[in-house]
């Protein structure tokens, strides 16, 4: 490389739109994607479905944002910024699509004309009107209890994705297929961690165990359908919750099981509450807590672009 | 590791060696770890690569600490993703000094310890979301000043890494400048928040060069050993004259009245910079100096039992 040239191209303008980062271009998420909403699907249920899912993403990816600059190797500073930016990445397509089909709540109401709906959604909506699980919500804790809760959060999510990829809509379908290889990679890494902890040493078999403790009940309602989902898993739409449920047990057992960790009872069926937005009051708590470093600025500035 | 006793013939080898190294290096070709290399250029390599990965590691930090606040889900993907950079460039740097026989673990002790050095300009704060832009734009700038010419070092794996930081590094300033832009044609809030960010960083970043020339002890040998490849006070001019105007592109201006044109040799005067505030900072009184440190450590000493955790794994299943 001759060291003008490099000079030179910073002061020169720049074409090369293929080395920004994914997602980081301007260009509408779902261009070149058909967003039709297929038939006989409502579209405020689509949406509902689409910020469900979208906002367990963006809530786990907060969550592991949390460690950046304080992971305990460089290598997983790298690897949760990695895991972030994927999970990022389907939250703003998720709330994308749910603003493509008219579900945006209150936000519009708050947030300026020029704020893109991903932004209306993931900033100017209050934590009643955020659809996530209590598994994404609950604080991060220790090191094992983040490598214990993405384990569970990818398995189960990857076991939705795999048969989303065949949803009639042709969004979903491709967010899915595209999720599919990241969440694959999640769920890999952090069941080679589980493992380390789980059959490391004294302690970490300890702090493991306690994380498996304290997570195991937030699985309850995983695998209760709401009644967007009862409506639109039969059209071919949406996943039926209680069909994963037999692969995300079967995977946990069995990685729990090698890293000679304890499997808690499973937990009886609870209803769905925070896909509802009704979450529990310690989870409220901190979804509220999470969610004001999430928005606080944009909320200072709504009619700014960023 | 005890120096071994020189025979006479030991000597002979010593004296031949050192003839092909210095013929390495004037005939500008690259020398490789398991080359021969004088001491002095394998200790102060390893001191000036170290001083660079710790300057990636700390430097995550101060735009770090709005990964949870950015503004829009795209900056905050944009964001994540430069941070993530700055981890690979100092894993990437940390390999090159591991080459040279150097140990991440002892590098890192040594940064906490403060017995290493990281770029003084990351004490400061980031005070808004404008300092995101303006880092990226004069921080990342003069640090690409700075480390263009190092893809051309003597030193093989260093010459190397840098390659490729230097993509990734332009690649960043252009991001931090495109947010500045925006936020230019924003709000008048937003505008102010840019003016305020730029008047904070500008001279910081001139100290980024270093001491002047007149007043830099070990340029001369590094010059001559190919691992320094331009002085303290051509690289500082050379930035001043890319950024200026890029400054009045962006219609903001830079905090230095004596800031002019010379128009016979076409590049910029500019004011005295305050090496007391640079001294200041570098001997550890900052602003943000302490805090940088104490996350460091906190994550090398609360991440301790993990590390073992994963040892004691692989000694059970190896």
């Amino acid at each position: 490389m001759h060291e003008e040239t490099v000079y030179d191209a910073l002061t020169a303008a720049h074409g090369d739109d293929a080395r920004w980062a994914f997602g980081a271009g301007f260009d509408d998420p779902l261009a070149g994607v058909d967003t039709t909403v297929p038939d006989r699907v409502e579209p405020a249920d689509l949406g509902a479905y689409c910020l469900m899912l979208g906002d367990d993403a963006l809530v786990l990816s907060q969550r592991l944002i949390e460690w950046i600059t304080r992971a305990p190797e460089l290598e997983e500073e790298v690897a949760f910024a990695n895991v972030a930016l994927d999970l990022l990445g389907q939250a703003r397509l998720l709330l994308a699509r749910a603003g493509s089909v008219g579900v945006l709540g209150r936000s519009r109401e708050r947030a300026g004309a020029s704020i893109p709906d991903e932004d209306a959604l993931a900033y100017f909506r209050d934590p009643d009107e955020f659809r996530c699980t209590a598994l994404v919500v609950a604080d991060g804790g220790d090191f094992a209890r983040t490598l214990v809760r993405l384990l569970m959060a990818s398995t189960w999510r990857l076991a939705l994705f795999t048969q989303l990829q065949s949803s009639r809509d042709p969004v979903l379908a491709a967010i899915a297929g595209k999720g599919v290889a990241e969440l694959s990679y999640h769920r890999s890494h952090a069941a080679r961690w589980v493992l380390r902890l789980g059959d490391g040493t004294a302690e970490s078999h300890r702090r493991a165990q306690a994380a498996v403790d304290f997570l195991w009940p937030l699985t309850a309602d995983l695998f209760t359908p709401t009644e967007v989902e009862a409506r639109l898993a039969p059209a071919g739409v949406a996943v039926d919750p209680g069909r994963l449920r037999e692969e995300v047990h079967g995977v946990l057992t069995d990685v729990l099981t090698r890293a000679t960790l304890t499997v808690p009872e499973w937990p009886a069926s609870a209803p769905p509450t925070g896909r509802l937005g009704q979450h529990d009051p310690g989870r409220s708590e901190e979804l509220t807590d999470l969610l004001a470093g999430l928005q606080g600025l944009a909320r200072r500035h709504p009619g700014a672009t960023w | 590791m005890p120096a071994p006793t020189l025979t006479r013939a030991d000597a002979a080898d010593e004296t031949a060696l050192q003839e092909h190294f210095d013929a390495t290096i004037a005939a500008e070709h690259r020398i490789e770890p398991r080359d021969w290399m004088p001491e002095g250029y394998r200790k102060t390599l390893v001191r000036q690569i170290a001083q660079h990965a710790h300057s990636e590691i700390i430097g995550m930090q101060p735009e770090g600490d709005w990964l949870l606040a950015a503004p829009s889900l795209r900056r905050k993907a944009i964001l994540l993703a430069k941070v993530q950079d700055e981890a690979g460039h100092g894993l990437y740097l940390y390999s090159a000094t591991e080459t040279l026989g150097a140990d991440r673990a002892d590098l890192t002790d040594k940064l906490i310890e403060g017995r290493q050095k990281y770029s003084s300009i990351f004490n400061y704060p980031t005070l808004t979301y404008a300092d995101v832009g303006v880092i990226g734009w004069l921080v990342d700038g003069a640090a690409i000043c700075n480390q263009v010419p190092l893809c051309r070092s003597s030193y093989g794996p260093y010459a190397r890494a840098m390659i490729r930081i230097c993509k990734e590094e332009s690649f960043h300033q252009r991001q931090g400048y495109e947010l500045l832009l925006t936020m230019m044609r924003g709000t008048g809030e937003q505008q102010a928040m840019v003016q305020d960010a730029v008047d904070r960083w500008w001279w910081p970043s001139l100290m980024m060069f270093g001491p002047p020339d007149t007043e830099s002890p070990n340029s001369a040998q590094s010059m001559a050993w190919g691992i320094k490849r331009h002085s303290n006070d051509e690289l500082r001019q050379r930035y001043v004259d890319m950024t200026v105007p890029q400054a009045e592109f962006l219609g903001v201006t830079l905090p230095d009245p004596e800031l002019e044109l010379d128009p016979e040799t076409g590049r910029y005067r500019f004011g005295a910079i305050d090496w007391e505030e640079f001294k200041r900072v570098l001997a550890g009184n900052g602003p943000r100096n302490a805090e940088r440190i104490a996350r460091r450590r906190a994550a090398r000493d609360d991440g301790a039992w993990v590390l073992a955790a994963a040892t004691a794994y692989a000694e059970k299943h190896s």
